[in-house]
């Protein structure tokens, strides 16, 4: 089966005047067409700038120096901005964090949804609003006929963001990029908007991208994730496994941090230091200066993504090719 | 200070500044009319002020390279013999100095006021910003011939001093609303943040508060204003002088050289007023360049 | 029972009014926003009470009620037995301000970005004139600093330079400095990462079991005070509706809106429990239901759920503002 999206050696470089800044380095995943992705990460990881390059909307002077992205078989990351404007809404949907922002104030819901729904669909006005009513109504927005000649301010938080995600799914996309699409409401809107997320996708045959930074989203929507460091993948495979059996030390580390709901523990598993910033990342691995396990071989050489059990992880932990493993070389 | 010194041109300021042209020659110009104003004695080649020094018999001869002129006197001379390209000198050393001085009495009353009305809030805040709404609704000119007209009544002999003291309370007068304003917006937004919070909760005093938390949080777009308003300063010290109330006859700025000039203009004397006039402008122009480079530098969206 | 905090019938009352020149031209009501609404607890000296609940529920407001940063409408904050309204007012207000003190969300509005380090943390030493010598103000700076695990040195540099985990390392440093019982920690991990949040946490409870001290600590995020509370206060639309020691909350909730807070936490162990639809959102607090003011979203409101509102009433060892839980019913 032919993958939606293939990512291939994706490099996104920032020149500043004080060198050239890699945000990311050669990260490669595929996305399934129907399948919800997670890209999960820390602060700094480059989660956010990996869906900002997939959409084109990455913030000049950042650039695509390498790799390719394909979407359906063709390349859209070298694509003039009017091919790629058609692709955005037509094919690829977006989420962003702050449904305030996300939306034109000046502008009524269903004057948003109808522009949107009539760039992508030969509908002509009657046909559009009905289609912009229904969405309104699969999103879950009581009395959608009234509520669609309304403006942005009138909604609440968790209803804005019902609006976005039908604006996302307006032109029929098969994939949708979601950075951050719960982060800023209360926790029971999350709940809801998670859910909603989940049963319009598989409703439309949409695969997702989410990006965030919750594990715990991840854990309740995700079929695969990405975990993400130093703008490097670090662990990438099914959810289940990534969480209960994580490869990679950092993914470990990251679960052992995160208080549970199950469990009383007296001190929160620690990674000691903080992620390197770009333009101080350390040879080898990016994570072997916090890694207890680190041995010789992780300061010199970048490990590729091997494979260890149901995931692959960049750990040379996982090298079967070599004899000696753990506690090798110091 | 060295540190300081390092961390300056270390720092995206003067980044900036080496790739703005503009900027640069900017910066060339205003600093050598500053240095020509403020050493005028040892720049200039005569003394305009010396009565003893000048001559009638040169009187209002035109600029060297024309035929009458003479190269002892380079821009020419006026009717009473003085030298015009010194004159030049010494007169914008007087509207340096009165531009100068309005805006730092200025900054001094606006930023007080601002501060106090963005953190005290309520009724004082009212009053201030109606205030300046008042403040703004009379032309500044017409502030400044108000506050001289009432200096020079009620100080009728009075000396040069105090007269300078007159004019240079009346510029700031007109000035002093922008940094209020804009002190204000600013100091509303760190009042809220968390670390004015902080100060609160130790219980530091409101006054030290905003003495030494808010405000040198809150000058950054003051320092550009102020740099903008020099150069509007020097122009309305000079239209006073030009209309014969600003600076004091016997020390000339570069207002009252135009105005004398402008006597003289239709007898054929072009040069008494067009190098004052040129040097205001080269003055005014290079003071308000470096003040719109510096609000672009310090812009963080724009970077 | 050594009862450090005593809080009773706190209320505080915003007016949102419009300016007085609108209300009288366009004929629009004075409007209040009651942020908190009658919330009593109290706090035992070495012990932590967190204050959960969603936006809008007035526990940011009740923390800064508690270290005087805003005076109450009516009600008494009790600290040490005495009244501290009527501390403040006196000369004894110095002396109460070094025995509690505050740590604040966000990291990067937290600290002075114009001051260095070593002023922001020796701030509340030279405010109360504790040390007056410079060398011993160094001295004691730098013991702060390396009791929240940074280094001495890092005294001189700028907050700018640092993490916003180390920026909030800063602020507790701060804050000990004059060596209080008592601190407010409003949501002092929200705006971290997670492996982040996993250290500031272990440094806070190391903290209050070397120095003994009291917390009061708000967050939305239950696992979070799952991980740091002895006992737990929800809130809902600036009222305590459950008040409980933690083992109990978590274990047995009773409130309904507790029970759906707890239902909405994304479930990272995907033990597939079953979970209750979520209903609607948080009101406007500008116009809160009558009576109980959670009774449009919850599945066991009745009649006298909409008039009545519920006091907290004491139930086996816990407190519930619940007519329901009272009646029996649930």
């Amino acid at each position: 089966m032919t993958a939606l999206l293939e990512v291939k050696n994706l490099r996104v470089e920032f020149p500043t005047r004080r060198g050239t800044l890699v945000a990311l380095d050669d990260v490669s995943f595929d996305i399934a067409p129907g399948e919800i992705l997670g890209v999960v990460g820390e602060s700094g990881a480059g989660k956010s700038l990996t869906g900002a390059a997939i959409i084109g909307l990455l913030d000049p002077p950042g650039r695509v120096a390498s790799g390719e992205i394909r979407f359906q078989g063709r390349r859209i990351d070298n694509l003039p901005y009017e091919q790629m404007r058609r692709m955005r809404g037509k094919h690829i949907g977006a989420i962003f964090q702050d449904p305030l922002t996300s939306l034109n104030p000046l502008f009524t819901v269903g004057r948003q949804l109808v522009e949107t729904i009539r760039t992508h669909l030969p509908l002509d006005a009657a046909q559009a609003r009905q289609r912009a009513i229904e969405l309104l109504k699969e999103t879950g927005i009581p009395a959608a006929e009234a509520r669609i000649d309304q403006y942005p301010h009138q909604f609440s938080g968790g209803m804005r963001q019902r609006v976005v995600i039908a604006l996302a799914l307006a032109g029929n996309p098969q994939l949708i990029v979601a950075d951050e699409p719960t982060t800023a409401l209360d926790v029971s809107i999350q709940a809801q908007i998670i859910s909603l997320l989940k049963r319009l996708c598989k409703e439309h045959g949409a695969a997702v991208m989410l990006v965030t930074h919750d594990m715990g989203v991840i854990a309740e929507t995700c079929d695969r994730v990405a975990v993400m460091y130093a703008g490097r993948v670090a662990e990438i495979g099914p959810v289940n496994d990534v969480i209960h059996a994580p490869a990679h030390p950092y993914t470990a580390g990251l679960m052992g941090s995160i208080p549970a709901m199950d469990l009383d523990r007296e001190r929160l598993l620690q990674i000691d230091g903080a992620m390197p910033r770009l333009n101080a990342i350390p040879p080898g691995c990016a994570f072997n200066p916090r890694c207890p396990k680190a041995f010789g071989r992780c300061r010199e050489e970048r490990p590729d993504l091997l494979e260890a059990g149901a995931t692959r992880a960049a750990c040379w932990l996982h090298d079967r090719s070599v004899a000696a493993v753990a506690g090798g070389a110091r | 200070m060295k540190s300081a010194l390092r961390r300056f041109f270390d720092g995206d300021l003067w980044y900036s500044f080496r790739r703005s042209p503009t900027a640069m020659v900017a910066a060339v110009v205003a600093f050598t009319c500053i240095f020509c104003a403020l050493f005028a004695e040892l720049v200039a080649p005569h003394n305009p002020m010396d009565l003893a020094t000048l001559e009638l018999a040169d009187s209002r001869l035109p600029p060297a390279w024309l035929p009458e002129g003479s190269s002892k006197y380079l821009l020419g001379t006026d009717d009473q013999g003085r030298d015009i390209l010194s004159a030049l000198m010494y007169g914008s050393r007087i509207s340096l100095l009165v531009g100068v001085a309005s805006v730092l009495v200025s900054l001094a009353v606006g930023v007080s006021l601002g501060l106090l009305a963005g953190f005290v809030g309520g009724k004082t805040d009212a009053f201030i910003m109606r205030l300046c709404d008042v403040m703004l609704s009379f032309p500044s000119i017409l502030v400044a011939l108000l506050i001289d007209g009432i200096g020079r009544a009620v100080f009728p002999n009075a000396h040069e001093g105090l007269a300078f003291a007159v004019l240079i309370v009346a510029i700031s007068l007109t000035g002093w609303v922008q940094y209020a304003r804009t002190v204000r917006g600013s100091t509303l937004v760190e009042r809220n943040k968390e670390y004015v919070q902080a100060a609160r909760v130790i219980g530091v005093p409101t006054l030290r508060i905003m003495r030494r938390h808010v405000l040198p949080n809150v000058t950054g777009p003051v320092m550009v204003l102020a740099t903008i308003q020099v150069a509007s300063a020097i122009l309305i010290e000079a239209t006073l002088s030009f209309l014969g109330v600003g600076v004091p006859p016997t020390s000339p700025s570069l207002g009252t050289l135009i105005r004398v000039g402008n006597d003289l203009l239709f007898s054929g004397e072009w040069w008494i007023t067009l190098y004052p006039g040129a040097m205001l402008v080269m003055i005014a122009l290079s003071v308000n360049l470096l003040g719109d480079w510096l609000r672009d530098a310090l812009n963080p969206k724009l970077r | 029972m050594n009862v450090l905090v005593e809080v009773r019938d706190l209320v505080k009352t915003f007016d949102v009014s419009a300016p007085w020149l609108n209300r009288v031209i366009e004929r629009k009501p004075r409007q209040q926003v009651h942020a908190v609404d009658g919330v009593s607890f109290s706090i035992e000296r070495g012990t932590t009470l967190a204050l959960v609940g969603e936006s809008g529920c007035g526990k940011s407001t009740v923390a800064r009620l508690l270290v005087g940063l805003q005076a109450p409408t009516a009600g008494e904050v009790h600290f040490g037995h005495k009244n501290i309204a009527l501390t403040l007012a006196s000369q004894e207000a110095a002396a109460l301000r070094r025995r509690m003190q505050m740590i604040f969300q966000d990291p990067f509005a937290s600290l002075n970005p114009r001051w260095k380090v070593q002023q922001i943390v020796a701030e509340p030493l030279t405010e109360h004139g504790l040390i007056t010598d410079r060398a011993q103000l160094k001295a004691k700076v730098g013991e702060l600093l390396q009791s929240v695990g940074l280094a001495s040195g890092d005294m001189e540099k700028f907050p700018h330079q640092f993490s916003g985990g180390q920026r909030q390392r800063i602020s507790i440093a701060r804050a000990l400095a004059t060596e209080p019982e008592f601190l407010v920690c409003d949501e002092p991990t929200s705006a971290l990462d997670v492996s982040v949040q996993a250290q500031v946490l272990n440094i806070m409870k190391d903290l209050q079991r070397s120095r003994g001290l009291t917390y009061l600590f708000i967050s939305h995020n239950l696992a979070v005070v799952r991980h740091v509370s002895d006992q737990v206060g929800v809130m809902y639309l600036g009222r305590v509706v459950e008040l409980a020691p933690k083992a109990e909350l978590f274990a047995r909730p009773r409130h309904p809106y507790t029970r759906m807070l707890l239902d909405a936490i994304p479930d990272i162990a995907m033990s597939g429990r079953a979970r209750t639809p979520v209903q609607g959102e948080v009101p406007n607090p500008l116009s809160p239901p009558s009576g109980c003011s959670f009774h449009p979203r919850c599945p066991h409101a009745n009649e006298r759920c909409k008039l009545e509102r519920p006091a907290l009433l004491s139930l086996n060892g816990i407190q519930v503002a619940c007519h329901a839980v009272a009646e029996g019913r649930i």
